[in-house]
C-alpha cells in the first residue's frame, strides 16, 4: 500500500519515527479502533486517531450533544448542541482528516448488543461514564479475546490499563464487580476538569497507536493514575486473578451482562 | 569501496524529493525505498542545502547504506542509496 505526496505529508512527523516509519503508518491505515462513548475520554481519543490516519473509526454515543458537555467534549461545538454526538463526533473527525471511515452508530451499548459492535474492530477504547458499561466492555472484549483501553476520570484524578488477550489482568480482575448505584458519584454530581479528559483520553490514543504499530509498552499489568491537582503520575503493578469471573480458570461469566445504573448516569 | 567501483551503482528507481521540503524529503525517500526489495539501489533527486545535509544522515540513521552523493551543478544533488532492510525495532 503506497501513500500519496499529500499523504507523506500530512503523517510525516510521526513516519521519521523509527518505531513507526511507513510500515507503521500502512498499520495504522489498515487498523479499525472501536471508541465506546464521544464524550470526555472519547474526544481526544478518537481526534488524535483520526489524525494519525487510523483508517476506519467506530464511534458509538447514544446522547445528544448539551450546553454542559462542551467543557470536555471536544469533538462537539456550540453550533452541535442539541444534535446526536454520534453524528457531531464523526462531521468533527472527517473534518480533521477527510480520509478516515467514521461508522457513527446512535445506541447505548448492553448485553444484547455490545459482542455484534466489536467484533469487526482490532481494537476498543472504552470512553463511557459509567461502571456497568465499563464492567460490559470488558466482559465483552476478554469473550471475544480482543485488546481494549479501560479508564475513567472523575474531578481531578484519572486511571487507565490496557487489556490484551493473555497478557495480564482484565479490568475485573482488578475491581470485580461495580459498586452499588447509589454509592457512586458521577461526574454530573462530582465534577471534572475538562483537561484531566484530554490528559487521559489522549492516553487511551496512545495505547491505541503502540497496540497497532507494535511500539514500545503497553499498560497491560498496570493501571496508570493521575492526580492532576497535584500533578502525579502513578503506575500500579497488577496481576490476573486466576479465580476472576470472567478472565480465570473457571469463568462464572460466559456472555456478556447488564447491570442497575445510578438513574442520575443516564 | 574503491572510487572508481563507486560510478559502477546502477539506480533500479529514482525519487524527486525537490519539490517538498525537510522533513518531507526524507519522509518522500523513505516511502519510495519502502517499494524496493531489500539490497535494491534508489537515486534520489534532492535540493542543496539543508535535504542534501540531512537526507543522506537520516536514511544512514534508519540503517540504510548511502552510496554517493553528487552535485548536479543545477541547485540540485544525485543520492545513491541501498536499500537495508532495518530490524524490528522495540
Amino acid at each position: 500500500m503506497a501513500f500519496n505526496a499529500e499523504q507523506l505529508a500530512r503523517y510525516s512527523r510521526q513516519i521519521i519515527l523509527k518505531e513507526l516509519g511507513i510500515k507503521g503508518q500502512q498499520k495504522l491505515k489498515q487498523a479499525r479502533v472501536l471508541v465506546v462513548g464521544a464524550g470526555g475520554l472519547g474526544s481526544p481519543a478518537a481526534f488524535y486517531l483520526a489524525a494519525a490516519g487510523v483508517g476506519h473509526i467506530g464511534i458509538i454515543d447514544a446522547d445528544e450533544v448539551d450546553l454542559s458537555n462542551l467543557q470536555r467534549q471536544i469533538l462537539h461545538g456550540t453550533d452541535d448542541v442539541g444534535r446526536p454526538k454520534a453524528d457531531s463526533a464523526r462531521a468533527s473527525l472527517l473534518a480533521l482528516n477527510p480520509e478516515t471511515e467514521v461508522r457513527a452508530l446512535r445506541a447505548f451499548v448492553d448485553a444484547g448488543n455490545i459482542m455484534g459492535f466489536i467484533r469487526d474492530y482490532d481494537f476498543i477504547i472504552d470512553g463511557t461514564d459509567n461502571f456497568p458499561a465499563k464492567f460490559l466492555i470488558n466482559d465483552a472484549c476478554v469473550l471475544a479475546g480482543k485488546a481494549f483501553s479501560h479508564a475513567g476520570i472523575l474531578r481531578f484524578t484519572g486511571q487507565l490499563m490496557t487489556y490484551v488477550p493473555g497478557q495480564g489482568p482484565c479490568y475485573r480482575c482488578v475491581f470485580r464487580e461495580p459498586p452499588p448505584p447509589e454509592a457512586v458519584p458521577s461526574c454530573r454530581q462530582a465534577g471534572v476538569i475538562g483537561a484531566l479528559a484530554g490528559v487521559v483520553g489522549s492516553l487511551q490514543a496512545m495505547e491505541a497507536v503502540k497496540y497497532i504499530v507494535g511500539a514500545g509498552a503497553l499498560l497491560t499489568g498496570a493501571l496508570l493514575t493521575y492526580n492532576g491537582l497535584q500533578g502525579d503520575f502513578r503506575k500500579i503493578a497488577l496481576s490476573r486473578r486466576a479465580d476472576c469471573d470472567v478472565c480465570g480458570e473457571h469463568p462464572s461469566i460466559t456472555a456478556p451482562v447488564d447491570y442497575a445504573q445510578a438513574v442520575c448516569d443516564a | 569501496m574503491p572510487a572508481e567501483r563507486m560510478a559502477d551503482f546502477r539506480p533500479d528507481a529514482a525519487a524527486d524529493v525537490t519539490d517538498v521540503v525537510c522533513p518531507v524529503t526524507f519522509v518522500k525517500a523513505l516511502a519510495a525505498l519502502d517499494e524496493l526489495e531489500d539490497g535494491r539501489i534508489l537515486e534520489i533527486r534532492l535540493n542543496d542545502g539543508e535535504a542534501a545535509r540531512n537526507v543522506p544522515l537520516s536514511l544512514k540513521d534508519e540503517g540504510h547504506q548511502v552510496l554517493r552523493l553528487t552535485d548536479n551543478g543545477d541547485g540540485t544533488c544525485a543520492l545513491l542509496v541501498r536499500k537495508v532492510s532495518a530490524c524490528p525495532v522495540e
